[in-house]
């Protein structure tokens, strides 16, 4: 029996509880990918044709800022999910991603995967569901980032 | 017996009188705003962790400050001050061999013993840090009778983060898991960026054996509890040290009353079960 990333894919976080129909579905476009270190795994304005799932390793979403260099907005680790441009028109990469330390992920095709979510919108409603939860999540966490709560009011 | 009773009330009266006058042993700048100074009492100093200290600089003011260091080292005493105003401004310039007013110790502290037995989870966001030190201190100190034990910490940069030879010393650790975030860095840092509470639900504990401790920033602390108890941590199990405004620090004034609490007598350590009511009251 040949193996496939079903089980890789059952075992992470985002696809918890996923019907088993479905995970067999999107497993076709899935692909196991690794990363060395700073390497990038994608870079602004250039077509979002994937998402990953990683499993190992640290990967940081980052933008470049003239005469300052890379700024890191946010880092991801196992478990975490990055990318959802590729389901969001006009399908393009919004940050850097670079492996802050060597990355294991599932890349999953988007192109494929939104074909899949065409023909089966109960498919697609699962998923953009679960991406909206994730949406929200990066929002808040966002937010907090924006008030920075560290900073004090002059006072004693 | 009556006399110590009387002696207790009339301290509790007039907090001021016979202020203790403690040296400045060690002072070191953390970070561009924050410095640490080790400070020798007069005769040894037995604390709880949580609890603060009132240090006094004359002419100047007084300001609560959370002790800091090891509660098993009552002849030097700790407290890391951050510099947001005229009396912390002063403090944070103090060198050794200058001379601060101590009074104290106050206020409630971390149950570090309730948490024996399960998991220890100690979430830290900027300056609070140090409050949490003496009970992460304490817990290490009787490592074995915990479960796993978890320091989450965030700090606006990585220029900003407090006790950093400890924590790469406590990274290094087999028995405790660290884990730090910065709310913004450049390509050269390492590690996690985010905020603290995102990093509740990446920590490995059994919420219904954990407690939790949790100091900070009242926003970040509510978004922490939030995940908290998401994540299934009973309420009277998440505890967490406020900050309010302390003036006299023996229930006198009034000045830190929040709901039906004066937080210098009543706190600064509560659980979130107690303080739950109060904080969702904006005029609180």
């Amino acid at each position: 029996m040949p193996q496939t990333l079903e089980p890789l894919l059952r075992g992470h976080k985002f696809f918890a509880g996923l019907d088993p129909d479905h995970l067999a579905v999107i497993t076709g476009c899935a692909s196991n990918v690794v990363f060395p270190a700073g390497v990038f795994l994608f870079r602004e304005g250039t077509p979002a044709d994937a998402f990953f799932l990683i499993r190992e390793g640290r990967l940081a979403l980052e933008i470049a800022a003239p005469n300052r260099g890379p700024l890191v907005l946010q880092t991801l680790d196992a478990g975490d999910v990055a990318g959802f441009s590729w389901l969001i028109e006009p399908h393009r990469w919004e940050f850097d991603g670079r492996a802050v330390e060597r990355v294991h992920a599932i890349q999953m095709d988007g192109a494929c995967l939104r074909g899949k979510c065409d023909s089966d919108p109960r498919l697609g409603y699962e998923l953009m569901r679960r991406f909206a939860g994730l949406a929200t999540n990066r929002l808040q966490a966002t937010r907090l980032q924006l008030l920075d709560v560290y900073g004090h009011a002059r006072d004693r | 017996m009556r006399a110590t009773a009387d002696t207790a009330l009339a301290a509790d009266r007039a907090p001021w009188a016979g202020l203790a006058s403690w040296d400045v042993a060690v002072a070191t700048q953390e970070s561009a705003d924050v410095a640490t100074l080790t400070l020798t009492p007069p005769e040894p100093f037995s604390f709880e962790p949580g609890q603060f200290n009132m240090l006094h600089l004359a002419g100047i003011g007084e300001v609560p400050i959370s002790i800091s260091g090891d509660p098993a080292d009552t002849g030097s005493i700790v407290h890391t001050i951050r510099d947001v105003g005229p009396v912390t401004k002063a403090l944070c310039a103090l060198r050794p061999g200058q001379r601060v007013g101590v009074r104290g110790p106050y206020g409630t502290s971390w149950p570090v013993g309730a948490a024996e037995g399960g998991d220890l989870l100690i979430v830290a966001g900027g300056i609070g840090l140090p409050p949490l030190r003496p009970a992460l201190y304490q817990a290490l100190s009787s490592r074995d009778l915990f479960g796993r034990m978890t320091l989450l910490y965030g700090a606006r940069t990585p220029a900003d983060l407090l006790y950093t030879d400890e924590l790469q010393a406590w990274r290094g650790r087999f028995d405790l898991d660290v884990q730090v975030t910065v709310d913004a860095a450049d390509e050269d840092w390492r590690g996690n960026v985010g905020v603290v509470p995102g990093l509740v639900s990446r920590a490995q504990f059994d919420p219904a054996r954990t407690t939790a401790f949790v100091v900070g920033p009242e926003i970040m602390i509510r978004f922490t509890v939030r995940a908290l108890l998401t994540a299934g941590v009973p309420d009277d199990r998440v505890f967490m040290s406020m900050e309010r405004n302390m003036q006299c620090a023996v229930a006198l004034c009034g000045h830190c009353q929040l709901g039906p609490y004066l937080v210098c007598r009543d706190g600064p350590v509560f659980t979130h079960r107690a303080l739950a009511r109060w904080l969702g009251i904006r005029e609180v």
